[in-house]
């Protein structure tokens, strides 16, 4: 009984395996049917139209990769050019024995480990008919030597190409940033058809935030060949689409000024239109010469850039975090208005520290001996420590949080380039996350003068100086004006975006620490009083000593015997003219030791420019002719804008 | 017993496999042998003539063809019965390869598919063409048949979890072939046609809108571009233009061996590889392109014969797999280079210049003749 139902379930198992079998047969015929139908239509019906095609195929098609976008500055000064230039090329499919024809090029030009072992690597990635670059920038006789040998080297090529080019060398050179070869990691993530024939890629700065703008659309041109592939005539063409030329918002002269006020300190300046959120200058210091990257940059002196202790290759202005010190007193003290907690009358006691209500630890001032009765005004002017101890106990750090953090502090400002870091405003979630511990009271009072965990970087103080200047209502900080794809005359302006506005409770307020800002630089006692010899404006302004390290209870900061990489840092915020700004800066001046010794004199010259060149005066002393602009400068106050 | 009445259909075909000669002896199977040493032949004129006449092509294939003959002669030695037995463990060390692949594998033109062993380097995923079908025939063998709907999703799993592995390489062609293999076992198995139509009209229905909100904007630029590769010229469209070109200018007759211009003239690219069949089409004109369809298809219904001739299930499934897996590489590859179907990276076995595939591929055809030759005389 068993056995007799096995063995019928086998032959049903059979039975059905032959259906199955026959049915995908006769899919399978069909599908044979299929494809003999397209032979025919291809070999009989279309053969006329292919064979008029085959006759005449001695076409290839060649990706011509666009131009890229130049980079101007908002007064059409030149900031990054493409030069010609020549490069060798090689065509492994066309090549009879690629390691003879490599040996006899050896021969012709310099080719040295690198060269060879980036063309294996792109030979490996791309199809046999690309031609893959073995060496750019071929120099003169180099070419020459190549082009005479030519003939005897099937499958090698010569092509014009454009190179980046930098006229301006190191200046500005973070924030234009450079383009450098595509690398492997890069070729993952973009659309590599748009890439066939083009070398570089933006790696830093503008050039890679607006790489989509700068690097156009790919062309291509049908060219006939000889039997050997080597180009006779072009048939037709798909132009390139040019990549569009970027104008950005920055003044390269007061970004040359800004660099050279920073002279030896490394540091960082940035200067904000505060009505439209353009920026002005973005200095970072020390810098490095970007044309370097763009020939292919030797591994030595890569190396010297990347591990050199000045770390020229950081982007101070955006990534660079650093305690704000005092600069975030006027805040501070604007949060103390908005909640109610002070008024500017009130008033507190400085006798030179402060101390927390049963605890002996004392939390000491700049200034031993006290500044006697402080109050708002005062304790901004002449920057009294023990005025923001008080204000900030009676705060409490979630609100000296929520009210800074609109002004950026510690929050990244939604800059349009760059990979700008956030810093640090803390609260008490942000140490339960980081430290796992909880909030000590003793902390809000250091978090309160701009110390302890808060960190801030230039961009953002100099943009919190911009909201504040504007009275709370800002755009958010950006570097392209305006685009255009060359040809075309339809310029693209970059869309202005606001910011959430900061409301506070009397608009009053605004004034009070803005006078209180004004009198630091035009006032007997003010921090900054030395800056404010022959400026035509008020400034409003603000010093800031940053410690690297803390003192112990009893320890004296004694800048003689301290080596310099711990000297405070020093840094000046401001923006004139005060009653209707029109621009707003952040000076940080790494190791400066002194605030309004060292980072408001830097902003002074910077600011002494920018003054000079909205009149339309030159700069003394002159800057050289190499930055003089290839297009008119717009002398009008207004900078030169399409009206879209 | 209406049923009793048909089984000499299917008992009729093998009958002459009964005489004992040389081949039968060596385990080989003569009419696919035939077949398979003169696709080759073709293999080698094509490659010659793609390879602009240069014997080195032509010699370095025929060492290859020799490595891959010798394997399918060895795999044709085991006898079903151990293959089956060893099934189950060679799957299983194959998706650890896998793993391992995805884990500490090279990269060679962007994908991860090479596992360096110090003294050579292969793809697991080779293995996975031959172990999936053996597999999904091994465990289906055990179950009754037609399986039921807990069978098919336990198949489902051996077939889904190494395509997925390998896809991840990504090896879209291999991950194709070891599928298909895999669902030809169960489709041939007996999978219900309710189930069949069940899959497609979730597949149809799931597929908007995956397209809708499963995809990226740039994804769904590049399925486009699959479907239409002439948008693309500088792409994967330059391929298909080039080797329609080359086919449709060889006519009825084809130009003649070696008087192809558009191989010759290095407008077809990867003409010795995924492409030869377009060198082939362009010179031995639409004829030729027939007589290789026809070659093959008589190697594909060979198998099929020896699947419905095998004894026991495991075999039927097997035999049928591996023959219509092999129908698979035609069509997907005879279909690219015509332009029929998206540029997916699969080689024309036999003819294509290559080694790696070619060894999977005839390995595949040992297993056949040994399901041929190793019949057991059966008392009906």
């Amino acid at each position: 009984m068993l056995a007799r139902d096995v063995m019928r379930d086998h032959q049903q198992e059979s039975r059905m395996f032959g259906r199955r079998v026959l049915v995908t047969a006769i899919g399978g015929l069909i599908l044979l049917g299929v494809l003999g139908a397209r032979l025919v239509f291809l070999q009989i019906t279309s053969h006329e139209h292919f064979s008029t095609l085959s006759h005449e195929n001695r076409v290839r098609i060649q990706p011509v990769p666009p131009t890229r976008g130049l980079i101007y500055d908002r007064n059409g000064v030149l900031l990054a050019d493409n030069l010609p230039s020549y490069q060798l090329q090689i065509v492994p499919e066309q090549v009879p024995d690629l390691e003879q024809t490599l040996a006899q090029l050896q021969r012709l030009v310099e080719l040295d480990e690198t060269h060879l072992e980036r063309f294996n690597k792109l030979r490996r990635r791309h199809p046999g008919h690309d031609g893959i670059p073995l060496k750019l920038n071929l120099s003169d006789t180099e070419m020459a030597r190549v082009a005479i040998n030519l003939h005897t080297l099937p499958g090698v090529h010569l092509e014009a190409a454009l190179t980046r080019h930098y006229p301006k060398g190191e200046l500005g050179v973070h924030l234009i940033g450079y383009v450098g070869r595509i690398s492997e990691q890069e070729l993952e993530s973009i659309d590599v058809a748009q890439y066939r024939g083009t070398t570089h890629i933006g790696k830093n700065g503008v050039e890679r935030a607006y790489e989509s703008l700068l690097h156009g659309q790919v062309g291509y041109q049908q060219v006939e060949t000889n039997a050997q592939g080597r180009m006779l005539r072009i048939l037709s063409q798909t132009p390139p689409g040019p990549g569009s030329d970027l104008h950005l918002t920055i003044d390269i002269q007061l970004q040359e000024v800004a660099e050279k006020a920073l002279g030896e300190y490394k540091g960082a300046v940035v200067a904000i239109d505060p009505r439209n959120g353009e920026v002005l200058a973005m200095a970072s210091q020390p810098g490095f010469d970007p044309n370097l990257f763009v020939q292919g940059i030797g591994e030595e002196t890569f190396k010297e850039l990347n591990t050199s202790k000045a770390r020229p290759l950081f982007n101070r202005a955006l990534r660079g975090t650093y305690p704000p010190g005092s600069t975030i007193k006027p805040l501070v003290g604007l949060a103390g208005l908005h909640y109610g907690v002070v008024d500017p009358d009130h008033s507190v006691n400085c006798p030179g520290f402060y101390q927390l209500p049963n605890n002996k630890r004392k939390y000491r001032d700049w200034k031993r001996w006290g500044h006697g009765r402080t109050n708002l005004d005062k304790g901004v002017v002449q920057s009294c420590d023990v005025y923001f101890y008080d204000l900030g106990r009676h705060l409490g750090i979630e609100r000296i949080h929520d009210f800074l953090a609109q002004f950026t502090i510690g929050q990244r400002t939604g800059l349009d380039f760059g990979n700008e870091r956030a810093g640090v405003l803390p609260n008490e979630a942000w140490k339960r996350a980081n430290y796992n511990e909880p909030w000590y009271t003793g902390e809000t009072l250091i978090a309160a003068i701009g110390q302890g965990f808060v960190l801030a970087t230039p961009l953002q103080l100099a943009n919190a100086m911009a909201i504040l200047a504007n009275r709370g209502e800002a755009y958010r900080p950006h570097v392209l004006q305006w685009s255009e794809i060359p040809g075309e005359d339809n310029p693209e302006t970059l869309a202005l975006t606001p910011i959430a506005p900061v409301i506070v409770k009397d608009p009053g307020h605004w004034e009070d620490v803005i006078r209180a800002m004004t009198r630091v630089v035009h006032s007997e006692r003010g921090t900054a009083r030395k800056i404010a010899k022959d400026f035509p404006y008020r400034i409003a302004g603000k010093t800031g000593t940053a410690q690297v390290f803390s003192l112990g209870q009893e320890e004296e900061y004694d800048a003689d015997k301290l080596s310099k990489e711990l000297h405070d840092h020093a840094l000046f915020v401001a923006f004139a003219p005060a009653d209707a700004p029109r621009i707003a800066l952040a000076v940080v001046a790494e190791n400066g030791g002194s605030g309004s010794g060292v980072a408001a004199p830097i902003a002074r010259a910077v600011l002494g420019a920018w003054d000079k060149l909205e009149r339309g005066e030159p700069l003394t002393p002159a800057v050289d002719p190499d930055s003089e602009p290839t297009v008119p400068v717009n002398t009008a106050n207004t900078p030169p804008r399409p009206n879209t | 017993m209406r049923a009793l009445a048909r089984e000499p259909l299917f008992d009729s075909v093998p009958a002459d496999t009964r005489r004992i000669g040389l081949l039968a002896h060596l385990h080989l199977d003569a009419p696919l042998l035939l077949g398979l040493l003169a696709a080759s032949c073709l293999g080698l004129i094509a490659l010659y003539s793609a390879g602009n006449g240069s014997m080195d092509l032509v010699e370095r294939q025929l060492i290859r063809l020799g490595v891959a003959f010798g394997v399918m002669a060895a795999m044709a030695q085991i006898p079903p019965d151990k293959l089956r037995l060893w099934t189950p463990p060679i799957f299983a060390a194959g998706v650890l390869l896998l793993v391992a692949v995805l884990l500490f594998g090279d990269v060679g033109k962007g994908a991860q598919r090479w596992l360096d062993l110090g003294f050579m380097r292969f793809q697991p995923s080779e293995i996975m063409k031959l172990s999936v079908p053996m597999m999904v025939a091994w465990y289906l063998s055990g179950r009754r048949l037609p399986p039921n709907v807990l069978h098919v999703l336990v198949t489902a799993v051996l077939i889904v979890a190494p395509t997925a592995l390998i896809l991840k390489q990504p090896d879209l062609g291999t991950a194709l072939l070891v599928a298909s293999s895999g669902g030809f076992a169960l489709f041939l198995g007996g999978l219900s046609w309710r189930l069949i139509l069940a899959g497609l009209v979730a597949v149809g229905m799931a597929a908007p809108a995956f397209w809708k909100w499963g995809m990226h904007d740039y994804q769904r630029q590049r399925v486009l571009t699959l479907l239409d590769p002439e948008s693309d010229p500088l792409g994967s469209g330059y391929h298909i233009i080039q080797s329609k070109i080359a086919i449709g200018s060889g006519g009825t007759y084809g130009k003649g061996w070696l008087n192809g211009t558009q191989a010759h003239l290095q407008f077809l690219p990867e003409s010795s590889t995924d492409f030869i069949f377009a060198v082939y089409a362009e010179e031995f004109g639409l004829f030729g392109g027939l007589a290789l369809l026809a070659l093959f298809g008589f190697i594909i219904a060979r198998g099929l014969i020896i699947a419905v001739g095998a004894q026991h299930t495991y075999g039927r499934l097997l035999a049928g797999s591996l023959s219509l897996t092999f129908f698979v590489y035609l069509f997907v590859n005879v279909g690219m280079v015509i332009g029929l179907l998206p540029v997916v990276g699969l080689p024309l076995p036999l003819i294509s210049y290559g080694g790696t595939s070619l060894v999977t591929v005839m390995a595949g055809f040992g297993v056949l003749m040994s399901i041929q030759t190793h019949r057991k005389l059966l008392s009906r």
